[in-house]
């Protein structure tokens, strides 16, 4: 996961008269500590901004970003905010929490800090000026900091997700000895379809099967593409020796399927997965016995 | 580089090593088809486990000797087709249509088995 580097050193454009003005910020901004947290507080409820979240949480949250942006002003370095900042979206995320709810409580962090400094050098606009151009650039850098920190967790997540989806999607069953089972469920996008085949072919080898039934009974729909890409799925596992028969095809992927001009020939298609077992029983040379009073149990 | 032709009782079994020049497919054929005759061989098996690609003119020559030894009497099973080579040429339209393929050595001496007593049986 790539992340935003922090620059180490303090920014070489700042003059030593530009340190001596943070330094100076960041005393007034620790004297009115407890004040400024509060107004942020209030602002950030008034805004209806983090509405998953308790009022008590909020504080507790906010006290420690205040901190963080204090000590990122001070110091220059932004590891340990970012650090902070993925750490709290992690936390805040699960709980529905959005990226505008977070990119607005720290502009108005920014906010309330610049209020208040404007409070205190009203007198003299002169140093004011120069105090915003010291404060304005490290506040920015905070604000962007934390709010790419908070995408990127986000898009972490949603790409851990895809995976998972991903894994779950495929999976490819022995029913009996030579006989696999593929039930495809949901929609087949390219990549999907893709990473079927491969499995499937991956686990013809490993199981040694010789007929593999997959089922698409779940499948809604499916485009041109798809559909080729079945047929040679079909026509792949055949090479490696298995014969592959499709079941539950909708009347819809019929449709498709006559439209492309598939040669029939090749596929071995039945109505239902239970229909597709039986035939794929057969080929193998299996026959299974009702249980009855006089005979001896199933025998496969 | 010349493929290996063993005979093992009625079948006649080529197992290709390493990568093969278009040359080398043509000779196998022509060696196969010759002595499926000499042998009085049932059935070819060719071995293919070891290639990690097959290109259109390998599988053209592969259906063609698969062809010319059906009329000489015999059946030709091609086994060991890798998943990613199987994919690979379904994908350029390679399909090997009407020439038998089984997972490895076994299954394919299995089919050869099994197409012998069909026929024993008609």
């Amino acid at each position: 996961m790539g992340t935003v580097k922090g620059k180490k050193s303090v920014n070489p454009a700042m003059t030593e008269s530009t340190v001596a003005l943070l330094r100076e910020l960041v005393a007034h901004l620790r004297d009115n500590r407890t004040e400024l947290r509060e107004e942020w507080a209030r602002r950030i409820t008034e805004a209806r901004l983090l509405t998953a979240m308790t009022k008590e949480e909020i504080f507790a949250e906010a006290t420690s970003v205040y901190d963080n942006y204090v000590e990122a002003l001070e110091t220059g370095t932004f590891e340990a905010l970012q650090a902070y900042a993925r750490n709290l979206s992690e936390r805040i995320i699960p709980r529905g929490v959005e990226t505008d709810e977070v990119v607005g409580i720290v502009l108005l962090l920014r906010d309330v800090l610049a209020r208040s400094l404007f409070g205190k050098y009203r007198s003299d606009f002169d140093l004011l000026n120069r105090i915003l151009d010291a404060y304005e650039p490290a506040a920015n850098r905070i604000a962007n900091t934390v709010a790419v920190g908070f995408v990127q967790e986000r898009e972490r997540i949603i790409r851990e997700q895809q995976e998972a989806i991903r894994e779950l999607s495929t999976p490819v069953l022995q029913v009996r000895e030579r006989l696999l089972i593929l039930p495809i469920i949901g929609v087949i996008d390219p990549l999907r379809a893709r990473q079927l085949t491969e499995q499937l072919l991956q686990a013809i080898r490993a199981n040694r099967a010789r007929v593999v039934v997959i089922d698409i009974t779940g499948v809604a729909e499916m485009d041109s593409h798809v559909a080729n890409h079945l047929v040679q799925t079909v026509e792949a596992s055949r090479l490696l020796g298995a014969t592959v028969i499709v079941t539950g095809l909708s009347p819809d992927i019929a449709q498709t399927l006559v439209n492309i001009g598939v040669d029939l020939t090749k596929m071995n298609t039945v109505g239902d997965l239970q229909g597709g077992i039986e035939e794929a029983e057969r080929l193998l040379g299996y026959k299974v016995v009702m249980h009855d009073s006089d005979s001896g149990g199933k025998k496969s | 580089m010349a493929v290996p032709i063993l005979k093992q009782s009625n079948y006649l079994i080529a197992t290709i090593q390493a990568a093969l020049t278009d040359q080398d497919f043509v000779q196998l054929r022509d060696a196969l088809v010759e002595k499926v005759g000499r042998f009085r061989s049932r059935g070819v098996i060719v071995d293919v486990t070891a290639l990690d690609v097959l290109d259109s003119f390998a599988s053209r020559t592969l259906r063609d000797l698969a062809y010319m030894i059906r009329l000489r009497g015999a059946h030709t099973v091609i086994v060991g087709i890798q998943p990613d080579v199987a994919f690979a040429m379904v994908q350029l339209g390679i399909t090997l249509a009407d020439v038998s393929t089984a997972l490895d050595l076994e299954e394919g001496l299995a089919f050869l088995d099994s197409v012998d007593s069909e026929q024993a049986r008609a």
